[in-house]
């Protein structure tokens, strides 16, 4: 039962049933389209980057408590930030959530991103966290291609 | 009339030391059988004596080993020949499960019979085992996929099924037992239709083989596939049947060694039936390995299992259905120990991960039925599938499993 409660902690639970920045901005340099086929997760980033600086970060979708969570608070914590610092974060969120769980975890940069640590006892669900991230690079690279995490 | 003894549960649980397990610190209760079905120590055993006391390869040897190899292979078909109610164990060709079974007849029967304008007719609850092989022989051949669709109780809708199946049709491909709904359909009658205009229906029979004798003479089908796997015996290895004359007519679907009987570069003939569809050296530890399954299936009632499972059904609809949340997809009246439901306002892998946290196996996606999905109107279901080694305190469990995951969510 505690790895559930250190999965599904209180700020993933607030953020999957309130995500915040649940909107397309006004302005959008780029955005890309994610989905997870075998779980039928969807979602769109919205970017707004102004030299080198994400000016407003927003998206769109419906997904599990985790990848909406995940979104939220990705958004929440990308907005003003460089494009270097995003890149960063991502880093540090990928070894978070892949790190082995019996080692502590490596928070480095990530605040309150730290807490999707619980995710690591269920190798499973790291695609559901990591959608929003991935699909977010993909709107950075200017890809049109669709993300999958399959 | 003679009324079987009840299952023991608690004696037929020794059987399979998977149970001896614990996940996550809990007891395992493994309710994902349709997606898989667990080993019983008599198919491990003959798994590793075939490789342990008697392993060569088969057909090639003039050694006692090969020869020995050869017999207990042979009598693994003669085995499953019997257990399907098959006239001649040539009608026997194994293979690696359903999906490949069901590949073998679209590919090869397709590429042999199916034309410009001709009709294929599956159903709308086939997983995409039946679904994608079909379409792969329609984009070859010219020929058109036909889709009878379901009723809202996740039934087969007989009445466009009738009109469906037609002068056109020139093949009847359906799904035995719906492996998201547990959907019996009533294959009787769609075999009546397809007779009436003379051509053959295939039965995907992965979901059915584990619930229920099986006989394909009785049943009137023409083709009928199968996985080992889910009959518990090992991943790898299946079986398809077919009647003698079709599969005689059909062209090999893979070549190479053990398919043939004399190889020229200017021309080749092929090897016998079965042997003409079992190219390269085949699972033979695998086919070992369903014979044990079959005879430990056998080895209890069928009428027994069938009566445990039925009481685990009903119990799991009763428990279930007293959650408020919970929503049912499908109600069919005639149901395989199989059901699919949401949670209102909770994600079926968030469920599916407290289940996890509980030591409780289901499965929650799209169950390889995405068009079934998305008549359904869902992206993804939570799926509960039993088996005779299932208790009612697995039933308990998972009723209380969920009753958690509303708290985690809601609470």
């Amino acid at each position: 039962m505690n790895e559930l409660r250190d999965l599904y902690q209180e700020v993933i639970l607030d953020h999957s049933k309130r995500p915040r920045n649940f909107r397309k901005p006004e302005t959008v340099t780029s955005e890309a389209h994610g989905r997870n086929p075998l779980c039928g997760d969807t979602l769109t980033v919205f970017v707004d980057v102004e030299n080198g600086t994400i000016k407003d970060i927003a998206w769109e979708g419906h997904g599990c408590a985790i990848s909406t969570a995940s979104a939220s608070m990705m958004t929440e914590s990308l907005k003003g930030k460089t494009l270097a610092e995003g890149n960063n974060l991502f880093e540090w969120f990928h070894r978070l959530l892949t790190a082995p769980p019996d080692l502590g975890a490596p928070a480095g940069p990530l605040g309150k991103l730290a807490v999707f640590s619980g995710v690591r006892e269920f190798p499973v669900r790291v695609k559901c966290a990591t959608l929003a991230w991935h699909t977010l690079k993909a709107a950075l690279e200017r890809d049109a291609r669709p993300v999958s995490t399959e | 009339m003679r009324t079987a003894a009840p299952l023991d549960v608690i004696r037929v649980r020794r059987d399979f030391p998977i149970f001896d397990r614990a996940i996550r610190g809990k007891p395992l209760v493994y309710l994902d059988n349709a997606n898989s079905t667990q080993k019983p120590r008599a198919v491990l055993d003959a798994e590793r004596r075939f490789y342990e006391t008697g392993y060569a390869n088969i057909h090639r040897g003039v050694y006692l080993l090969s020869q020995e190899a050869t017999e207990a292979y042979d009598r693994a078909r003669a085995r499953i020949a019997g257990f399907l109610g098959a006239k001649n164990p040539a009608e026997i060709v194994f293979v690696r499960g359903t999906t490949e079974g069901i590949n073998l007849v679209a590919s090869s029967w397709g590429r042999a019979n199916l034309g410009p304008g001709d009709e294929v007719v599956i159903s709308e609850m086939e997983h995409h085992s039946g679904i994608v092989p079909w379409q792969l022989a329609c984009a070859a051949t010219g020929a058109v996929l036909k889709v009878i669709p379901i009723t809202d109780a996740g039934e087969l809708d007989l009445d466009r099924a009738a009109s469906l199946i037609g002068p056109r049709t020139k093949i009847v491909s359906l799904i035995h037992v719906s492996n998201a709904l547990g959907t019996i359909n009533p294959v009787a009658e769609v075999i009546a239709l397809a007779k009436r205009h003379g051509v053959p229906v295939l039965l995907d029979g992965a979901q059915a083989i584990s619930h229920g004798p099986i006989d394909v003479e009785a049943l009137g089908c023409d083709f009928y596939a199968f996985s080992g796997h889910k009959l518990f015996g090992p991943t790898g290895v299946g079986v398809l049947w077919g009647r003698a004359a079709l599969l005689e007519a059909m062209p090999p679907y893979q070549g190479g060694g053990n398919m043939i009987h004399t190889v020229t570069f200017e021309k080749t003939t092929y090897a016998p039936l079965p042997f003409k569809f079992e190219a390269g050296t085949v699972n033979i530890a695998g086919a070992l390995g369903l014979h044990a399954a079959i005879d430990y299936v056998e080895g209890l009632s069928w009428d027994a299992i069938a009566a445990h499972e039925r009481a685990l059904l009903s119990r799991a609809l009763d428990r279930l259905g007293a959650i408020p949340g919970v929503v049912f997809q499908g109600s069919p009246a005639h149901r395989a120990p199989v059901m699919s439901f949401t949670v209102d306002g909770i994600h079926p892998h968030d469920v599916g991960t407290v289940l996890d946290a509980e030591g409780i196996a289901i499965r929650a996606g799209h169950h390889c039925v995405q068009p079934l999905m998305a008549r359904l109107g869902v992206p993804a279901t939570i799926r509960a599938s039993l088996s005779f080694y299932n208790t009612a305190d697995d039933v308990e469990a998972l009723a209380s499993g969920v009753r958690k995951a509303i708290e985690v969510f809601r609470g």
